[in-house]
């Protein structure tokens, strides 16, 4: 009719075939956004973050570019080799720990809310049975799921593998696994929840925490564990029950306070270690300030100030 | 005529003193929202939008997932503040579901959906202020949320209101303009120039149409450009929050603020 497309912009053919190659090392980071034209799709292969169109390789995030070889990928958010993602949502992988939450029970199935892109499934068979039985599952068994776990209860698990279209599969097949109870959930960036060693550890103010991935951490009263992990004899009706310990005053405190200072460590920035969670509770004792105090912004800024100086 | 104001006077400017083809002063602030995604607040003059996004997550209704790709829901609020009379608008009202529709079909081509099938990209809109430009504001403030969320795609939306007087095109109607010109909003791709969107709720003359269109493409590169730097900045800021150095990627030279008048010059206009 009227009008002839629009010529492509000067510009970008101008960019348009960057050298990729020279001086491309992991510590620097090459920003990018959608639509920029990253390198030829002839001389290298698409990664994440990155699209094909007429031979030529586009970002399709704005963040650092990557190269590993011949494969150019973009990553959202300031995310490089050199430094992890600031992606909002978890990127599962097999074997992290997370914290879900049931969002609904299914034949053979619970889907579980993990702060994915898609909610994770955790199969009838990848949990442990009460009386830690190894068994097939019974239709006896599917008609009492809801015994075991119901919508809106909270489980910490492990991603086993990935189902075709990327949402992730859980299991509980460990004594460590299951419902969580006798404590309180925070929510923090999934960045700041660094691997770890273990992701089940002890502070010694007799508070218990959970580190999952995917950003949400459970902070709960300390429970003994039985040395002989793993055996068969474990008390059935205990670990599927909805029903909280007796919790005395000292521990509330004590968890209220590991979970303010979790919250204003994560509103910071910080990454969370065992260390530094250690150090910031003994930090918090000694300035002698209430549990609600340390989410005042002074408080707060100086908690995080003097936490990061000991590091 | 008489009393009133007039929309482009003898010295060639607007009732707000722009000039035809100058764009309003744009400010753009990223995730101001804590919890969400991504989120994005952007301003052309008076106007004022807030986009939050929220996902890809797992779609909330489990009879809108597509198993090949997201879905995109878009919801718009239009704050009872933001016009002159105060009026509430429900989600039920006509001009508030087209909006939401104007932007859903857009972004649908934009974003690479097929990325996360099964699940589902949340937008919501809050119309903050109203002074013209609703639409392109919209547009712009979704793409901006967008890219702060991190959700791949094929290129920005760049989006821009424009008007004719008469014979003189008119660029980023204000109200008082947009009520009194034919108008259409149009949003496009700067990569490649393709459009988006084009939006027309005014009889325009066709003889007129193609200029404006021309005009309002090329104005859109020039705010694809504001984005970009903010888009930028944003993530230099947070390379270096983690720890990173950073160095220019491609062009990178074209970023610098050249066009902080934001007026496009006429000689632009013949090239394109």
């Amino acid at each position: 009719m009227l009008f002839t497309p629009f010529p492509p912009p000067p510009r970008y053919q101008d960019v348009a075939q960057m050298d990729v190659d020279d001086d491309f090392d992991g510590a620097e980071a090459k920003m990018t956004s959608p639509g920029e034209i990253l390198t030829s799709s002839q001389a290298f292969m698409r990664g994440h973050g990155t699209f094909v169109v007429d031979e030529e390789v586009i970002a399709s995030v704005a963040g650092t570019i990557d190269r590993v070889n011949k494969l150019v990928s973009a990553r959202p958010g300031g995310r490089s080799i050199a430094s992890p993602d600031t992606d909002p949502r978890y990127n599962p992988e097999v074997g992290d720990l997370v914290i879900g939450r049931i969002s609904e029970v299914g034949p053979r199935r619970w889907k579980v809310d993990a702060n994915a892109r898609q909610d994770a499934v955790l199969m009838l068979a990848s949990i442990n049975l009460p009386g830690g039985i190894q068994r097939r599952k019974l239709e006896s068994d599917e008609l009492q799921m809801r015994n075991f776990f119901e919508e809106g209860d909270l489980l910490v698990a492990e991603v086993q593998a990935f189902f075709v279209d990327g949402s992730m599969s859980l299991h509980t097949r460990s004594l460590k696994y299951g419902k969580l109870r006798n404590g309180q959930l925070v929510t923090v960036p999934p960045v700041l929840v660094r691997r770890l060693k273990s992701h089940f550890i002890a502070l010694p103010c007799g508070v218990d925490l959970i580190l999952g991935l995917n950003g949400r951490v459970w902070v709960s009263k300390h429970v003994h564990r039985e040395e002989n992990d793993g055996d068969e004899s474990f008390d059935a009706a205990l670990v599927y029950s909805n029903q909280n310990d007796e919790i005395d005053v000292s521990t509330r405190e004590a968890i209220s306070r590991v979970s303010n200072i979790i919250r204003v460590l994560a509103d910071r920035f910080v990454p969370l270690t065992d260390a530094l969670l250690v150090d910031a509770y003994e930090w918090a004792v000694d300035q002698e300030c209430k549990v609600t105090e340390i989410l005042h912004e002074d408080v707060a800024d100086a908690l995080a100030a003097a936490v990061v100086a000991r590091i | 005529m008489g009393s009133r104001i007039e929309i482009l006077n003898d010295g060639g400017l607007r009732s707000d003193g722009r000039r035809q083809h100058e764009l309003r002063s744009i400010t753009i602030q990223l995730a101001t929202q804590g919890n969400a995604d991504g989120s994005a607040i952007i301003q052309h003059g008076l106007t004022t939008v807030l986009a939050v996004v929220h996902g890809p997550r797992e779609a909330r209704l489990r009879s809108l997932t597509q198993h090949d790709r997201a879905v995109i829901s878009v919801e718009v609020q239009v704050a009872p503040f933001s016009q002159g009379d105060r009026r509430r608008r429900g989600k039920g009202d006509r001009r508030t579901q087209e909006l939401a529709a104007s932007v859903k079909e857009t972004f649908e081509t934009a974003v690479q959906t097929h990325l996360y099938p099964r699940s589902e990209i949340n937008i919501y809109i809050h119309v903050l202020h109203q002074d013209g430009g609703v639409l392109a504001a919209c547009v712009n403030a979704t793409t901006l949320a967008l890219i702060n969320a991190g959700v791949p795609m094929i290129d920005y939306v760049a989006s821009v209101s424009a008007g004719t007087f008469s014979t003189s095109p008119l660029l980023d109607l204000t109200t008082l303009e947009e009520s009194d010109v034919p108008n259409i909003t149009l949003a496009v791709f700067p990569r490649t120039g393709k459009v988006g969107l084009l939006l027309m709720d005014t009889r325009l003359h066709v003889e007129r149409f193609e200029e404006i269109f021309r005009l309002a493409a090329e104005a859109g590169k020039v705010i694809h450009e504001e984005m970009r730097v903010a888009i930028r900045t944003s993530t230099a800021g947070l390379v270096k929050a983690m720890g990173g150095a950073i160095v220019a990627g491609p062009g990178a030279g074209s970023s610098e603020r050249a066009t902080k008048a934001l007026e496009i010059e006429d000689e632009e206009m013949v090239d394109a």
